[in-house]
């Protein structure tokens, strides 16, 4: 945890190692203590050194010192921690805000000029906010490195914040069980530099030089972006949802309202998919999964995937 | 041998024959010793299964990515282990195996007030695990939701969650029942002459248990029946899609689930007050110290769910009253620490292995109870809840404190449950590879947590590599000291030499009567006219 030349992670580090460093002293002090006295006192008191045990009931001097003394360190121990805490809802008014949305299981951070990204960016030596949504079920955005952690809930506004103090990539974890893939639903933080940080922030067109001409380039940064991958192959294999190989074009069977039918995947199935997933449910499949991407992928995106899903034959 | 001829004219609740033969004779008798085997045998099955679940896991982080099983298997696994582990064994255990069989005898009745409720509940209990444990077996796939069902996810799921939450539901009736019925016969039936403060300190601890058990367990039946009602009817109590508030289920469910806590560690405490005096001849030093804590930690601990959700989004006042209350209720803890330290001083200890487990008990559960100031500091409890840093934590406490205490109190018992002893030798090389094995298996995953492995992860970038390794290398070594210890008390019923009426020199009642006792425990009512621990 706590190497020193990242005590300038964020500006909470320190407010939490210092707790944790009191603490961790303190009950030290008494584990060591009390385990060394009670294996003293076994060598000491064994029946071949001490036969005869000599009764003693107890002793209210004794009662009270070790209620109060502790009593005394627990309350230091609870000041620590809750100075520690204090700062962590204090939000300049000025922070640097991001929209933080987590659904299963991935991240995405959009930012107020539209820029949408799976990775967060971030200026150093700004106080950052990051509103916290959640779609589906509980997440929460844990980054160890700031020592800061937040569950998202949804249907409920939270937020977190912390000035970055060093240029950077950090992990960036889902600490909240969020079901089968909770555990890869992680990704990382990059702190830049502030002139660094401002020149990738008004370039919007800094996804322009990953895409290539070939077919489906666009629809396959615009499906990792969304997390799709999470659910759907790419390579045959059934994950959450249906595998998009070779889906195109081909005869599916669904349920819609609890009836089975025939059906040609086509772009305006694959539309209908996407905007209301339990309209129509593929056979083998859960209803209620996959959300629908109405507020997220205009057409013109869904286009460029259904392009992208062509070039999976 | 005089013995034989005793035990012809007044056989042992084992031999015992009464109105059925065989097997019929232990599930249908309302003898509290046949009961607490009962129970002691069906947990035993339910944690060498629980356990190998907790094995495989372990093997499965051996290394990042895919080792051994799915993602989706891991996250099942990790549910029943939680759920059996729980449910089925640390929340009833010590109560009703040792409270079945001790709570009387240690008291001076023949058995507890209610004998025919004691059986119902057993009952209770199977058929509540046959409905959880059916899960696995029925309807869509293994429950992955984690035994706390946390709203909404545990809607969402397509696997087969409603019997797991109804099979916790009937077990809660259960442990209400068998509360009432200890606290019954604590209030009735104590030998002439045991006034309370004459009572030994495991039937204490019961009593706080089992109000505890009485007050707590009805919150969670009713949450668990909002999750089923709202599975089935979709009334919104708990999804926000329905209109319901997950943060309401998380402070329902630990309402009770906190008090759980020390309905599991409460009696371990007791037992560990009854193993320290026998083996160090010496009266306990503060015995009304140690009961008033009992009753203290009994009351303070309903008032501290909330250190489980710091990070749950709680408001300022809400959060540091549940902190200062959380550190408060370590106080009685300590107290208890140091009383049985001070016990040892001036003892004449006889070191034998119910004495070492009791010793190793102090040392896990100390580092149990000390890692939890670390969490119930606000500050530290962003950066460590919902880490490998927790999960460490309590099963130092469950694991270290409960489980310590329930093989201390199979190895201190046993020559009354079965007449027989056990292999000293065997039992002391089960309990060094036990140990050694356990602390290398968690202590690591403290370092885990401190460098941000968050919990409940199937899969871990390679910074955590090496001390899952360690960790895992740890729980191959606990399993192999198990597998000795249980061994040589399953074998010792059999091969053991004959126990006397009191091997280790104890002064509670229990010592008094036959090894194994007879159905009735006493010929005669004891009549008490001392407190419980004198060895002047
Ligand atoms: C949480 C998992 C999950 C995520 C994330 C997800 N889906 Fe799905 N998807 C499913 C499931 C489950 C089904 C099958 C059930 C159904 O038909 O609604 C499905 C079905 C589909 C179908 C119909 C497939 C067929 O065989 O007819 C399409 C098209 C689709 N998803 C596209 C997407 C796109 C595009 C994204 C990303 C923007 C996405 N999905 C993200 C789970 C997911
Ligand atoms: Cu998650
Ligand atoms: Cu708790």
């Amino acid at each position: 945890m706590f190497s020193n030349e990242m005590a300038d992670a964020s500006n909470f580090v320190k407010g939490v190692d210092t707790s944790f460093m009191v603490i961790f002293g303190i009950i030290s002090f008494f584990l060591i203590g009390i385990t060394a006295t009670m294996i003293y006192f076994v060598f000491r008191y064994r029946k071949s050194r001490h036969p005869q045990a000599v009764q003693i009931h107890g002793n209210n001097t004794l009662e009270i010192i070790w209620t109060l003394i502790p009593t005394v360190l627990v309350m230091v121990m609870f000041y620590y921690g809750w100075m520690g805490y204090k700062p962590m809802k204090e939000v300049p008014d000025d922070a640097f805000t991001i929209k933080s949305v987590g659904r299963m299981w991935n991240w995405q951070f959009q930012y107020e000029n539209g820029k949408i990204t799976d990775t967060l960016y971030v200026p150093k030596d700004r106080a950052v906010k990051l509103d916290l949504v959640a779609l589906d079920v509980l997440h929460s955005l844990y980054i160890p490195a700031f020592r800061l952690k937040q569950d998202m809930v949804p249907g409920k506004e939270q937020f977190m914040w912390f000035i970055a103090g060093r240029e950077g990539d950090y992990d960036l974890f889902c600490t909240e069980y969020c079901g089968l893939s909770h555990s890869s639903m992680t990704t990382s933080v990059v702190v830049m530099a502030e002139d660094k940080f401002d020149k990738w922030y008004i370039d919007t067109t800094v996804v322009a030089p990953l895409i290539s001409d070939k077919p489906g380039a666009l629809g396959l940064l615009i499906v990792k972006k969304n997390g799709c991958l999470a659910c759907h192959s790419l390579d045959g294999s059934k994950i959450v949802g249906p595998t998009w190989k070779g889906l195109f074009g081909t005869q599916e069977t669904v349920v819609t309202d609890g009836v089975e039918r025939q059906l040609t995947v086509d772009s305006a199935y694959v539309l209908n998919s996407i905007y209301n997933p339990n309209d129509d449910i593929v056979k083998g499949f859960k209803k209620g999964l996959m959300l629908s991407y109405k507020n997220e992928l205009k057409e013109e995106d869904i286009n460029e995937i259904i392009e992208f899903m062509k070039t999976l034959k | 041998m005089i013995e034989t001829l005793i035990q012809d004219s007044n056989p042992s609740f084992l031999d015992y024959k009464g109105r059925f033969k065989g097997l019929m004779g232990w599930i249908f008798s309302t003898d509290h010793k046949r009961i607490g085997l009962l129970y002691l045998y069906s947990m035993l099955v339910f944690f060498s299964v629980a356990a190998i679940l907790g094995l495989m896991m372990k093997l499965e982080l051996m290394a990042p990515g895919k080792t051994i099983m799915g993602a989706q298997t891991y996250n099942s696994f990790f549910t029943l282990h939680g759920i059996t582990m729980i449910f089925l064994i640390v929340v009833p255990g010590l109560p009703a195996v040792f409270g079945n069989f001790f709570l009387p005898i240690m008291i001076g009745a023949k058995d507890v007030a209610f004998p025919r409720l004691n059986l119902l509940s057993w009952w209770i209990y199977i058929v509540g695990a046959f409905i959880a444990l059916s899960a696995q077996f029925f309807g869509d796939g293994p429950p992955d939701t984690g035994w706390t069902f946390y709203a909404p996810y545990s809607f969402r799921t397509g696997t087969n969650m409603l019997p797991a939450v109804t099979g916790a539901f009937v077990l809660g009736f259960s442990s209400i029942v068998t509360g009432i019925n200890f606290i019954v016969t604590m209030h009735r039936m104590r030998a002439p002459g045991m006034n309370w403060m004459k009572m030994p300190l495991f039937p204490w601890a019961l009593y706080g248990t089992s109000w505890i058990q009485v007050l707590a367990t009805p919150i969670v039946g009713v949450t668990l029946l909002m999750v089923v009602l709202e599975r089935t009817l979709q009334i919104g109590f708990f999804d926000p899609a329905l209109g319901g508030d997950p943060i309401l289920y998380q402070h329902l469910f630990w309402i009770y689930s906190h008090p759980a806590v020390y309905i599991m560690i409460l009696p371990a405490m007791g037992i560990i007050s009854e193993i320290i005096p026998t083996f160090a001849r010496k009266t306990i030093f503060g015995y009304t110290a140690i009961v008033v804590s009992t009753l203290a930690i009994a009351f303070v601990g309903y008032f501290v769910w909330g250190h489980h959700m710091f990070t749950s989004g709680m408001s300022g006042v809400a959060l540091y009253t549940f902190s200062i209350l959380t550190f408060l209720v370590a106080i009685p803890s300590a107290i208890k620490i140091f009383n049985w330290v001070a016990t040892l001083h001036k003892a004449s200890i006889n070191l034998q292995t119910p004495f070492i487990w009791a010793l190793c008990f102090l040392f896990v559960f100390m580092i149990g109870g000390l890692s939890g100031m670390v969490l119930g500091a606000l500050s530290a409890n962003v950066h460590l809840h919902d880490t490998a840093f927790v999960v460490a934590h309590f099963h130092y406490i469950v694991f270290g404190g409960t489980g310590f205490a329930f093989f201390g109190a199979l190895h201190y018992w046993y020559p009354k449950m079965f007449g027989r002893m056990y292999d000293m030798a065997w039992a002391n090389i089960g309990l060094a590879i036990f140990f050694t094995g356990f602390n290398t298996l968690y202590l690591p995953m403290f370092f885990l947590g401190m460098t941000g492995m968050p919990r409940r992860y199937y899969d871990y970038v390679e910074k955590f590599h090496g001390p899952n390794i360690i960790s895992s290398l740890g729980a191959m070594l606990m399993i192999a000291g198990l597998i000795i210890i249980i061994t040589n008390l399953v074998r010792s019923t059999r091969h053991g030499v004959k126990a006397e009426k009191d091997p280790w020199k104890g002064k509670t009642l229990e010592w008094t009567v036959d090894s194994p006792p007879s159905l009735e425990n006493f010929e005669e009512i004891p009549v008490v006219t001392d407190h419980p621990y004198k060895y002047d």
